[in-house]
Protein backbone atom coordinates (compact mmCIF):
# COMPACT_ATOMS: atom_id res chain seq x y z
CA UNK A 1 0.00 0.00 0.00
CA UNK A 2 1.23 3.49 -0.80
CA UNK A 3 1.91 5.57 2.28
CA UNK A 4 -0.34 8.60 2.74
CA UNK A 5 -0.90 11.25 5.40
CA UNK A 6 -4.19 11.78 7.28
CA UNK A 7 -4.51 15.20 5.63
CA UNK A 8 -4.15 13.67 2.18
CA UNK A 9 -6.83 11.15 3.10
CA UNK A 10 -9.13 13.99 4.20
CA UNK A 11 -8.78 15.92 0.96
CA UNK A 12 -9.06 12.81 -1.21
CA UNK A 13 -12.19 11.61 0.63
CA UNK A 14 -13.80 15.02 0.08
CA UNK A 15 -12.78 15.15 -3.59
CA UNK A 16 -14.48 11.79 -4.19
CA UNK A 17 -17.81 13.27 -3.09
CA UNK A 18 -17.72 15.77 -5.98
CA UNK A 19 -18.65 15.06 -9.60
CA UNK A 20 -18.54 16.73 -13.01
CA UNK A 21 -22.17 17.80 -12.60
CA UNK A 22 -21.50 19.74 -9.43
CA UNK A 23 -21.37 23.51 -9.10
CA UNK A 24 -19.39 24.43 -5.99
CA UNK A 25 -18.59 27.55 -4.07
CA UNK A 26 -15.02 26.85 -2.90
CA UNK A 27 -13.29 28.48 0.06
CA UNK A 28 -9.48 28.66 0.11
CA UNK A 29 -7.40 25.98 1.81
CA UNK A 30 -8.57 22.36 1.98
CA UNK A 31 -11.98 23.15 0.36
CA UNK A 32 -10.36 24.56 -2.76
CA UNK A 33 -7.80 21.75 -2.68
CA UNK A 34 -10.50 19.06 -2.64
CA UNK A 35 -12.48 20.79 -5.40
CA UNK A 36 -9.47 21.06 -7.68
CA UNK A 37 -8.34 17.53 -6.94
CA UNK A 38 -11.78 16.29 -7.98
CA UNK A 39 -11.52 18.32 -11.18
CA UNK A 40 -8.09 16.88 -11.99
CA UNK A 41 -8.88 13.25 -11.09
CA UNK A 42 -12.45 12.34 -11.98
CA UNK A 43 -14.64 15.45 -12.38
CA UNK A 44 -13.18 17.43 -15.30
CA UNK A 45 -16.38 19.40 -15.86
CA UNK A 46 -17.03 20.48 -12.27
CA UNK A 47 -17.83 24.20 -11.99
CA UNK A 48 -15.74 25.91 -9.33
CA UNK A 49 -16.82 29.32 -8.11
CA UNK A 50 -14.80 31.59 -5.82
CA UNK A 51 -16.20 34.53 -3.89
CA UNK A 52 -13.97 36.93 -5.84
CA UNK A 53 -16.53 36.53 -8.64
CA UNK A 54 -14.69 33.94 -10.73
CA UNK A 55 -17.08 31.39 -12.24
CA UNK A 56 -15.78 28.14 -13.72
CA UNK A 57 -12.16 28.61 -12.62
CA UNK A 58 -9.65 25.93 -13.68
CA UNK A 59 -6.42 26.91 -11.91
CA UNK A 60 -3.18 25.04 -12.66
CA UNK A 61 -1.98 25.61 -9.08
CA UNK A 62 -3.96 26.08 -5.88
CA UNK A 63 -4.80 29.72 -5.24
CA UNK A 64 -3.26 31.37 -2.19
CA UNK A 65 -6.24 33.72 -2.04
CA UNK A 66 -9.77 33.56 -3.42
CA UNK A 67 -8.78 36.40 -5.73
CA UNK A 68 -5.62 35.01 -7.33
CA UNK A 69 -5.11 36.05 -10.94
CA UNK A 70 -5.15 32.52 -12.26
CA UNK A 71 -8.73 32.02 -11.12
CA UNK A 72 -9.86 34.93 -13.28
CA UNK A 73 -7.61 34.01 -16.22
CA UNK A 74 -9.00 30.46 -16.36
CA UNK A 75 -12.62 31.30 -15.50
CA UNK A 76 -15.56 31.20 -17.85
CA UNK A 77 -16.60 34.59 -16.54
CA UNK A 78 -15.75 36.99 -13.74
CA UNK A 79 -18.44 39.11 -12.11
CA UNK A 80 -18.29 41.75 -9.39
CA UNK A 81 -18.33 40.62 -5.78
CA UNK A 82 -21.75 42.17 -5.23
CA UNK A 83 -23.17 40.31 -8.23
CA UNK A 84 -21.59 37.10 -6.92
CA UNK A 85 -23.27 37.39 -3.53
CA UNK A 86 -26.57 38.81 -4.75
CA UNK A 87 -27.41 37.01 -8.01
CA UNK A 88 -25.34 33.86 -7.94
CA UNK A 89 -25.27 32.90 -4.27
CA UNK A 90 -28.45 34.47 -2.85
CA UNK A 91 -30.17 33.76 -6.16
CA UNK A 92 -29.72 30.04 -5.53
CA UNK A 93 -27.46 29.25 -8.49
CA UNK A 94 -24.76 27.48 -6.48
CA UNK A 95 -25.94 24.13 -5.05
CA UNK A 96 -22.86 23.16 -3.01
CA UNK A 97 -20.72 25.25 -0.66
CA UNK A 98 -17.43 23.75 0.51
CA UNK A 99 -16.18 25.29 3.76
CA UNK A 100 -13.45 24.95 6.38
CA UNK A 101 -13.68 25.85 10.08
CA UNK A 102 -11.58 27.05 13.01
CA UNK A 103 -14.07 25.59 15.50
CA UNK A 104 -16.99 23.28 14.82
CA UNK A 105 -19.62 21.81 17.12
CA UNK A 106 -21.62 18.59 16.96
CA UNK A 107 -24.32 20.24 14.84
CA UNK A 108 -21.95 21.57 12.22
CA UNK A 109 -22.15 25.18 13.41
CA UNK A 110 -18.86 26.95 12.65
CA UNK A 111 -16.76 29.59 14.37
CA UNK A 112 -14.16 31.51 12.38
CA UNK A 113 -14.50 34.79 14.32
CA UNK A 114 -12.91 34.73 17.78
CA UNK A 115 -11.56 32.44 20.45
CA UNK A 116 -12.68 33.83 23.80
CA UNK A 117 -14.87 36.88 24.31
CA UNK A 118 -15.77 38.89 21.20
CA UNK A 119 -14.82 42.24 22.78
CA UNK A 120 -11.55 41.04 24.30
CA UNK A 121 -10.63 37.90 22.39
CA UNK A 122 -7.83 35.51 23.22
CA UNK A 123 -7.39 35.00 19.48
CA UNK A 124 -8.94 37.20 16.85
CA UNK A 125 -9.64 34.98 13.81
CA UNK A 126 -10.31 36.34 10.30
CA UNK A 127 -14.13 36.36 10.56
CA UNK A 128 -16.95 35.08 8.43
CA UNK A 129 -16.11 36.26 4.92
CA UNK A 130 -18.56 34.60 2.59
CA UNK A 131 -19.32 31.62 4.82
CA UNK A 132 -22.47 32.74 6.71
CA UNK A 133 -24.42 33.30 3.50
CA UNK A 134 -22.81 30.39 1.63
CA UNK A 135 -24.11 28.13 4.40
CA UNK A 136 -27.55 29.70 4.09
CA UNK A 137 -27.95 29.95 0.33
CA UNK A 138 -26.19 26.87 -1.07
CA UNK A 139 -28.51 23.88 -0.90
CA UNK A 140 -25.84 21.74 0.77
CA UNK A 141 -22.64 22.48 2.70
CA UNK A 142 -19.65 20.16 2.71
CA UNK A 143 -17.19 20.85 5.53
CA UNK A 144 -13.52 19.87 5.50
CA UNK A 145 -11.49 20.25 8.69
CA UNK A 146 -8.86 18.33 10.67
CA UNK A 147 -9.93 16.88 14.01
CA UNK A 148 -8.52 18.14 17.29
CA UNK A 149 -9.90 19.06 20.71
CA UNK A 150 -9.12 22.69 19.93
CA UNK A 151 -11.29 22.57 16.80
CA UNK A 152 -14.02 20.06 17.68
CA UNK A 153 -15.53 21.78 20.69
CA UNK A 154 -18.53 21.12 22.87
CA UNK A 155 -19.53 24.78 22.72
CA UNK A 156 -18.47 27.36 20.13
CA UNK A 157 -17.04 30.63 21.38
CA UNK A 158 -18.97 32.38 18.59
CA UNK A 159 -21.45 31.19 15.97
CA UNK A 160 -20.11 32.64 12.72
CA UNK A 161 -21.89 30.24 10.38
CA UNK A 162 -25.08 28.36 11.13
CA UNK A 163 -25.19 24.60 10.60
CA UNK A 164 -27.97 22.64 12.29
CA UNK A 165 -28.20 25.02 15.26
CA UNK A 166 -29.26 23.09 18.35
CA UNK A 167 -30.28 20.08 16.30
CA UNK A 168 -33.53 18.42 15.24
CA UNK A 169 -35.73 21.02 13.49
CA UNK A 170 -33.75 24.06 14.66
CA UNK A 171 -32.51 24.90 11.17
CA UNK A 172 -35.97 24.98 9.64
CA UNK A 173 -37.44 26.96 12.51
CA UNK A 174 -34.64 29.52 12.12
CA UNK A 175 -36.01 30.15 8.64
CA UNK A 176 -33.67 28.17 6.40
CA UNK A 177 -35.03 26.26 3.43
CA UNK A 178 -31.63 24.81 2.45
CA UNK A 179 -30.15 21.58 3.84
CA UNK A 180 -27.07 22.95 5.62
CA UNK A 181 -24.09 20.70 6.36
CA UNK A 182 -24.72 17.28 4.79
CA UNK A 183 -21.24 15.82 5.15
CA UNK A 184 -18.02 16.48 7.09
CA UNK A 185 -14.62 15.21 6.03
CA UNK A 186 -11.81 15.09 8.58
CA UNK A 187 -8.35 13.54 8.70
CA UNK A 188 -9.85 10.62 10.63
CA UNK A 189 -13.40 10.06 9.45
CA UNK A 190 -16.43 10.97 7.40
CA UNK A 191 -19.42 12.29 9.33
CA UNK A 192 -23.03 12.89 8.34
CA UNK A 193 -25.88 14.46 10.29
CA UNK A 194 -28.19 11.96 11.95
CA UNK A 195 -31.56 12.08 10.13
CA UNK A 196 -33.44 12.79 13.38
CA UNK A 197 -31.16 14.66 15.77
CA UNK A 198 -29.05 16.31 13.04
CA UNK A 199 -25.96 15.64 15.18
CA UNK A 200 -22.89 14.85 13.08
CA UNK A 201 -22.38 11.11 13.29
CA UNK A 202 -19.43 9.04 12.12
CA UNK A 203 -20.31 7.00 9.04
CA UNK A 204 -16.82 6.00 7.91
CA UNK A 205 -13.43 5.70 9.59
CA UNK A 206 -10.23 6.22 7.64
CA UNK A 207 -7.71 3.41 7.44
CA UNK A 208 -6.06 2.64 10.79
CA UNK A 209 -8.11 5.13 12.84
CA UNK A 210 -9.29 3.71 16.18
CA UNK A 211 -12.27 4.88 18.20
CA UNK A 212 -9.98 5.94 21.08
CA UNK A 213 -8.28 8.41 18.73
CA UNK A 214 -11.68 9.77 17.79
CA UNK A 215 -12.58 10.26 21.45
CA UNK A 216 -9.29 12.04 22.14
CA UNK A 217 -9.68 14.46 19.24
CA UNK A 218 -13.30 15.48 19.74
CA UNK A 219 -14.68 17.61 22.58
CA UNK A 220 -18.00 15.81 22.85
CA UNK A 221 -19.27 12.26 23.05
CA UNK A 222 -18.80 10.96 19.49
CA UNK A 223 -21.85 9.26 18.00
CA UNK A 224 -21.43 6.47 15.44
CA UNK A 225 -23.91 5.37 12.81
CA UNK A 226 -25.28 1.83 13.08
CA UNK A 227 -23.03 0.90 10.21
CA UNK A 228 -19.55 2.43 10.12
CA UNK A 229 -17.67 1.91 6.86
CA UNK A 230 -13.94 1.84 6.25
CA UNK A 231 -12.94 4.72 3.95
CA UNK A 232 -11.15 3.26 0.92
CA UNK A 233 -7.48 4.23 1.06
CA UNK A 234 -6.19 6.69 -1.54
CA UNK A 235 -5.29 5.20 -4.89
CA UNK A 236 -1.81 5.81 -6.23
CA UNK A 237 -3.43 7.89 -8.97
CA UNK A 238 -5.22 10.17 -6.49
CA UNK A 239 -2.05 10.61 -4.45
CA UNK A 240 0.06 11.35 -7.49
CA UNK A 241 -2.28 14.08 -8.75
CA UNK A 242 -2.59 15.62 -5.28
CA UNK A 243 1.17 15.64 -4.69
CA UNK A 244 1.86 17.09 -8.13
CA UNK A 245 -0.68 19.81 -7.42
CA UNK A 246 1.05 20.62 -4.14
CA UNK A 247 4.48 20.68 -5.75
CA UNK A 248 3.33 23.05 -8.50
CA UNK A 249 1.59 25.21 -5.91
CA UNK A 250 4.64 25.46 -3.65
CA UNK A 251 6.88 26.34 -6.57
CA UNK A 252 4.46 29.02 -7.77
CA UNK A 253 3.89 30.66 -4.38
CA UNK A 254 7.35 30.70 -2.91
CA UNK A 255 9.34 31.24 -6.08
CA UNK A 256 10.41 34.78 -6.75
CA UNK A 257 10.75 36.25 -10.19
CA UNK A 258 14.27 35.99 -11.50
CA UNK A 259 16.62 38.52 -13.03
CA UNK A 260 15.40 41.71 -11.40
CA UNK A 261 17.73 43.22 -8.85
CA UNK A 262 14.91 45.13 -7.20
CA UNK A 263 13.11 41.97 -6.15
CA UNK A 264 15.27 41.46 -3.14
CA UNK A 265 14.36 41.65 0.51
CA UNK A 266 10.79 41.64 1.73
CA UNK A 267 8.95 44.40 -0.05
CA UNK B 1 -23.66 63.68 -2.84
CA UNK B 2 -21.62 65.17 -5.64
CA UNK B 3 -22.65 68.79 -5.88
CA UNK B 4 -20.74 69.81 -8.95
CA UNK B 5 -19.93 67.59 -11.87
CA UNK B 6 -16.25 68.05 -12.50
CA UNK B 7 -13.81 65.91 -14.38
CA UNK B 8 -10.99 64.09 -12.71
CA UNK B 9 -7.64 65.85 -12.57
CA UNK B 10 -4.31 64.15 -13.13
CA UNK B 11 -2.27 64.72 -9.99
CA UNK B 12 0.68 63.34 -8.09
CA UNK B 13 -0.33 60.75 -5.51
CA UNK B 14 0.99 62.98 -2.73
CA UNK B 15 -1.21 65.90 -3.84
CA UNK B 16 -4.27 63.71 -4.44
CA UNK B 17 -4.11 62.21 -0.93
CA UNK B 18 -3.39 65.58 0.72
CA UNK B 19 -6.27 67.25 -1.09
CA UNK B 20 -8.96 64.56 -0.67
CA UNK B 21 -8.30 62.90 2.66
CA UNK B 22 -8.70 64.36 6.15
CA UNK B 23 -8.29 63.14 9.71
CA UNK B 24 -11.41 61.27 10.82
CA UNK B 25 -12.60 60.53 7.26
CA UNK B 26 -14.50 57.37 6.36
CA UNK B 27 -12.43 55.93 3.56
CA UNK B 28 -12.30 52.69 1.58
CA UNK B 29 -9.24 51.40 -0.26
CA UNK B 30 -11.02 48.68 -2.22
CA UNK B 31 -9.77 45.86 -4.45
CA UNK B 32 -10.76 42.26 -3.74
CA UNK B 33 -7.38 40.45 -3.51
CA UNK B 34 -6.61 42.24 -6.80
CA UNK B 35 -5.61 45.84 -7.61
CA UNK B 36 -5.17 46.59 -3.91
CA UNK B 37 -4.04 50.24 -3.73
CA UNK B 38 -0.83 49.69 -1.77
CA UNK B 39 0.96 52.79 -3.05
CA UNK B 40 -1.94 55.03 -2.01
CA UNK B 41 -2.11 53.42 1.46
CA UNK B 42 1.61 54.01 1.92
CA UNK B 43 1.17 57.65 0.95
CA UNK B 44 -1.53 58.00 3.62
CA UNK B 45 0.85 56.52 6.20
CA UNK B 46 3.62 58.92 5.14
CA UNK B 47 1.32 61.91 5.41
CA UNK B 48 0.38 60.79 8.93
CA UNK B 49 -3.42 60.83 8.75
CA UNK B 50 -5.15 59.84 11.98
CA UNK B 51 -8.56 58.62 13.24
CA UNK B 52 -9.57 57.17 9.89
CA UNK B 53 -12.60 54.91 9.62
CA UNK B 54 -11.07 52.29 7.33
CA UNK B 55 -13.55 50.30 5.26
CA UNK B 56 -12.54 47.23 3.25
CA UNK B 57 -14.08 43.82 2.77
CA UNK B 58 -10.68 42.21 3.31
CA UNK B 59 -8.41 44.54 5.32
CA UNK B 60 -5.40 42.68 3.92
CA UNK B 61 -1.83 43.91 4.35
CA UNK B 62 -2.61 47.58 3.71
CA UNK B 63 -4.90 47.97 6.72
CA UNK B 64 -2.58 45.84 8.84
CA UNK B 65 0.07 48.43 8.00
CA UNK B 66 -2.16 51.47 8.51
CA UNK B 67 -3.47 50.12 11.83
CA UNK B 68 0.05 49.32 13.01
CA UNK B 69 1.17 52.85 12.11
CA UNK B 70 -1.66 54.40 14.12
CA UNK B 71 -3.83 55.74 11.25
CA UNK B 72 -7.05 53.95 12.22
CA UNK B 73 -9.85 54.92 14.55
CA UNK B 74 -11.90 51.94 13.47
CA UNK B 75 -12.10 49.24 10.84
CA UNK B 76 -15.22 48.11 8.96
CA UNK B 77 -14.55 44.72 7.40
CA UNK B 78 -15.81 41.25 6.55
CA UNK B 79 -12.69 39.05 6.46
CA UNK B 80 -9.54 40.05 8.31
CA UNK B 81 -6.99 37.50 7.18
CA UNK B 82 -3.74 37.37 5.25
CA UNK B 83 -5.28 35.32 2.43
CA UNK B 84 -4.02 31.76 2.38
CA UNK B 85 -1.34 32.63 4.94
CA UNK B 86 -3.01 33.30 8.26
CA UNK B 87 -4.08 36.18 10.43
CA UNK B 88 -3.40 39.89 10.27
CA UNK B 89 -0.99 40.28 13.16
CA UNK B 90 -0.96 44.08 13.49
CA UNK B 91 -4.76 44.22 13.41
CA UNK B 92 -4.86 41.45 16.00
CA UNK B 93 -2.37 43.29 18.21
CA UNK B 94 -4.59 46.38 18.09
CA UNK B 95 -7.75 44.41 18.90
CA UNK B 96 -6.24 42.05 21.48
CA UNK B 97 -3.68 44.36 23.15
CA UNK B 98 -4.55 47.89 22.09
CA UNK B 99 -1.24 48.48 20.26
CA UNK B 100 -0.37 51.09 19.07
CA UNK B 101 -3.78 52.18 20.39
CA UNK B 102 -7.17 50.48 20.74
CA UNK B 103 -9.35 50.42 17.64
CA UNK B 104 -13.05 49.88 17.18
CA UNK B 105 -14.33 47.30 14.77
CA UNK B 106 -17.55 47.01 12.79
CA UNK B 107 -17.66 43.49 11.47
CA UNK B 108 -19.85 42.11 8.70
CA UNK B 109 -20.08 39.12 6.41
CA UNK B 110 -19.02 39.63 2.78
CA UNK B 111 -22.63 39.56 1.60
CA UNK B 112 -23.59 42.24 4.12
CA UNK B 113 -20.73 44.61 3.35
CA UNK B 114 -21.19 44.11 -0.39
CA UNK B 115 -24.84 45.03 0.06
CA UNK B 116 -23.90 48.06 2.17
CA UNK B 117 -21.70 49.34 -0.66
CA UNK B 118 -24.47 48.69 -3.20
CA UNK B 119 -26.89 50.68 -1.04
CA UNK B 120 -24.39 53.53 -0.78
CA UNK B 121 -23.76 53.48 -4.51
CA UNK B 122 -27.53 53.47 -5.11
CA UNK B 123 -28.07 56.36 -2.67
CA UNK B 124 -30.44 54.26 -0.58
CA UNK B 125 -30.41 54.28 3.24
CA UNK B 126 -30.07 50.51 3.63
CA UNK B 127 -30.16 47.20 1.78
CA UNK B 128 -32.00 43.99 2.52
CA UNK B 129 -30.59 40.54 1.97
CA UNK B 130 -31.13 36.97 3.08
CA UNK B 131 -28.41 36.46 5.63
CA UNK B 132 -27.19 36.51 9.22
CA UNK B 133 -29.85 34.00 10.30
CA UNK B 134 -29.08 32.19 13.54
CA UNK B 135 -25.56 33.57 13.92
CA UNK B 136 -23.89 35.71 16.58
CA UNK B 137 -22.68 38.72 14.59
CA UNK B 138 -25.99 40.62 14.91
CA UNK B 139 -25.54 40.40 18.71
CA UNK B 140 -22.29 42.39 18.56
CA UNK B 141 -22.92 44.68 15.57
CA UNK B 142 -25.84 47.08 15.99
CA UNK B 143 -25.57 48.01 12.29
CA UNK B 144 -27.26 44.70 11.51
CA UNK B 145 -31.03 44.94 11.81
CA UNK B 146 -34.08 43.05 10.56
CA UNK B 147 -36.95 44.12 8.34
CA UNK B 148 -40.10 42.42 7.24
CA UNK B 149 -40.83 42.17 3.53
CA UNK B 150 -43.95 44.34 2.93
CA UNK B 151 -45.15 41.87 0.28
CA UNK B 152 -44.45 38.39 1.67
CA UNK B 153 -43.82 38.99 5.36
CA UNK B 154 -40.41 37.28 5.18
CA UNK B 155 -37.95 38.53 7.75
CA UNK B 156 -34.76 39.72 6.08
CA UNK B 157 -31.45 41.12 7.27
CA UNK B 158 -30.93 44.83 6.76
CA UNK B 159 -27.62 46.60 6.63
CA UNK B 160 -27.04 50.34 6.79
CA UNK B 161 -25.63 51.97 3.64
CA UNK B 162 -21.94 52.53 3.35
CA UNK B 163 -21.43 56.21 2.61
CA UNK B 164 -17.78 57.12 2.19
CA UNK B 165 -15.95 60.42 2.32
CA UNK B 166 -13.35 58.98 -0.02
CA UNK B 167 -12.85 55.87 -2.13
CA UNK B 168 -9.37 54.95 -3.33
CA UNK B 169 -8.91 52.34 -6.04
CA UNK B 170 -6.10 51.11 -8.25
CA UNK B 171 -6.89 50.35 -11.91
CA UNK B 172 -5.13 49.31 -15.08
CA UNK B 173 -5.33 52.43 -17.18
CA UNK B 174 -6.79 55.83 -17.89
CA UNK B 175 -7.19 57.67 -21.17
CA UNK B 176 -6.19 61.32 -21.54
CA UNK B 177 -9.74 62.39 -20.75
CA UNK B 178 -9.47 60.71 -17.36
CA UNK B 179 -11.75 57.72 -17.98
CA UNK B 180 -10.47 54.69 -16.06
CA UNK B 181 -10.68 50.99 -16.95
CA UNK B 182 -10.82 48.27 -14.28
CA UNK B 183 -10.39 44.70 -15.54
CA UNK B 184 -10.15 41.16 -14.16
CA UNK B 185 -11.46 40.60 -10.65
CA UNK B 186 -13.34 43.88 -10.33
CA UNK B 187 -14.35 43.26 -6.71
CA UNK B 188 -16.21 46.20 -5.21
CA UNK B 189 -14.22 49.07 -6.70
CA UNK B 190 -17.07 50.46 -8.76
CA UNK B 191 -19.52 50.27 -5.84
CA UNK B 192 -17.00 51.96 -3.50
CA UNK B 193 -16.43 54.81 -5.96
CA UNK B 194 -20.17 55.35 -6.38
CA UNK B 195 -20.71 55.21 -2.60
CA UNK B 196 -18.13 57.98 -2.01
CA UNK B 197 -18.24 61.77 -2.07
CA UNK B 198 -14.78 61.79 -3.61
CA UNK B 199 -12.73 59.18 -5.41
CA UNK B 200 -9.07 58.83 -6.28
CA UNK B 201 -7.76 56.25 -8.74
CA UNK B 202 -4.15 55.25 -9.14
CA UNK B 203 -3.44 53.65 -12.52
CA UNK B 204 -0.65 51.69 -14.16
CA UNK B 205 -0.51 53.94 -17.21
CA UNK B 206 -2.20 56.52 -19.41
CA UNK B 207 -3.10 55.39 -22.90
CA UNK B 208 -4.41 57.11 -26.03
CA UNK B 209 -7.52 54.93 -26.13
CA UNK B 210 -8.89 52.39 -23.64
CA UNK B 211 -9.66 50.00 -26.55
CA UNK B 212 -12.10 47.79 -24.71
CA UNK B 213 -15.53 46.25 -25.20
CA UNK B 214 -18.98 47.68 -24.54
CA UNK B 215 -19.49 45.94 -21.21
CA UNK B 216 -16.15 46.81 -19.64
CA UNK B 217 -15.99 48.24 -16.13
CA UNK B 218 -15.29 51.92 -16.81
CA UNK B 219 -15.16 54.70 -14.25
CA UNK B 220 -15.82 57.81 -16.34
CA UNK B 221 -13.82 60.92 -15.59
CA UNK B 222 -16.80 62.66 -14.00
CA UNK B 223 -17.21 60.08 -11.21
CA UNK B 224 -13.57 60.49 -10.14
CA UNK B 225 -11.74 63.43 -8.59
CA UNK B 226 -8.12 62.55 -9.15
CA UNK B 227 -6.07 60.13 -11.20
CA UNK B 228 -2.48 59.38 -10.29
CA UNK B 229 -0.13 57.38 -12.46
CA UNK B 230 1.66 54.93 -10.18
CA UNK B 231 3.04 51.95 -12.11
CA UNK B 232 3.24 48.91 -9.85
CA UNK B 233 0.97 50.68 -7.35
CA UNK B 234 -0.84 47.48 -6.37
CA UNK B 235 2.30 45.47 -5.49
CA UNK B 236 2.47 42.95 -3.73
CA UNK B 237 -1.13 42.54 -4.90
CA UNK B 238 -1.42 42.30 -8.68
CA UNK B 239 -2.74 44.04 -11.75
CA UNK B 240 -4.41 41.73 -14.26
CA UNK B 241 -2.64 42.13 -17.60
CA UNK B 242 0.39 43.86 -16.05
CA UNK B 243 2.00 41.87 -13.25
CA UNK B 244 1.21 38.89 -11.08
CA UNK B 245 0.74 38.62 -7.34
CA UNK B 246 3.92 38.54 -5.28
CA UNK B 247 2.78 35.66 -3.11
CA UNK B 248 6.17 35.39 -1.43
CA UNK B 249 5.74 38.90 -0.02
CA UNK B 250 2.39 37.91 1.47
CA UNK B 251 4.10 34.94 3.12
CA UNK B 252 6.97 37.15 4.32
CA UNK B 253 4.54 39.67 5.80
CA UNK B 254 3.50 37.01 8.27
CA UNK B 255 7.02 37.11 9.74
CA UNK B 256 7.61 40.86 9.45
CA UNK B 257 4.33 41.66 11.17
CA UNK B 258 4.79 39.08 13.94
CA UNK B 259 6.87 41.48 16.01
CA UNK B 260 6.34 45.21 16.72
CA UNK B 261 10.00 46.13 16.25
CA UNK B 262 10.49 44.24 13.01
CA UNK B 263 7.22 45.76 11.78
CA UNK B 264 8.31 49.32 12.63
CA UNK B 265 11.74 48.93 11.10
CA UNK B 266 10.22 47.43 7.94
CA UNK B 267 7.77 50.34 7.71
CA UNK B 268 10.58 52.87 8.16
CA UNK B 269 12.74 51.30 5.51
CA UNK B 270 10.03 50.45 2.97
CA UNK B 271 7.31 53.03 3.49
CA UNK B 272 8.11 56.18 5.45
CA UNK B 273 11.51 56.70 3.82
CA UNK B 274 10.23 55.92 0.31
CA UNK B 275 8.14 57.56 -2.41
CA UNK B 276 5.45 56.18 -4.76
CA UNK B 277 8.15 55.85 -7.43
CA UNK B 278 9.53 52.69 -5.81
CA UNK B 279 6.48 50.63 -6.79
CA UNK B 280 7.42 50.32 -10.46
CA UNK B 281 10.62 48.50 -9.51
CA UNK B 282 8.89 46.35 -6.90
CA UNK B 283 6.42 45.03 -9.47
CA UNK B 284 9.01 44.74 -12.23
CA UNK B 285 9.99 41.17 -11.42
CA UNK B 286 6.39 40.05 -11.66
CA UNK B 287 5.48 41.66 -14.96
CA UNK B 288 3.90 39.53 -17.64
CA UNK B 289 6.23 38.68 -20.50
CA UNK B 290 5.42 40.98 -23.41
Amino acid sequence: MTHFTPTEMMVIAAARALSSNDICFAGVGPPSEACNLARLVHAPDITLIYESGTIGARPHVLPLSVGDGELCETALSTVSVSEMFRYWLQGGRIPIGVLGAAQIDRYGNINTTVIGDYRSPTVRLPGGGGAPEIAGSCDQVYIIVSQSRRTFVDRLDFITTYGHGTGRKARQSTGFTTKGPTILFTDMAIWKPDPETRELTVVSLHDGVRREQMTKSVGWNVQYADRVDATPVPSSGELEVLRDLHMRTRAAHTGRAQGHGECRDPI
Amino acid sequence: MVELVTKARFMSLGDAVAEHLFDGATVAFEGFSHLIPHAAAHEVIRQGFRNLVLVRMTPDLIYDQMIGMGCAHSVVFSYAGNPGVGLLRRMRDAIENGWPHPIEICEHSHAALANAYVAGASSLPFMVFRGYRGVDLPKVNSEIRWVQCPFTGEELAAVRSMFLDLAVVHAQKADHQGNVLVEGIVGMQKEAVFAAKHAVATVEEIVEELRTHSNACILPSWVLDAICVVPGGAHPSYAHGYYSRDNASYLEWNKISADRDSFLSWMRENVTQQTPDVFAARAAGFRYAT
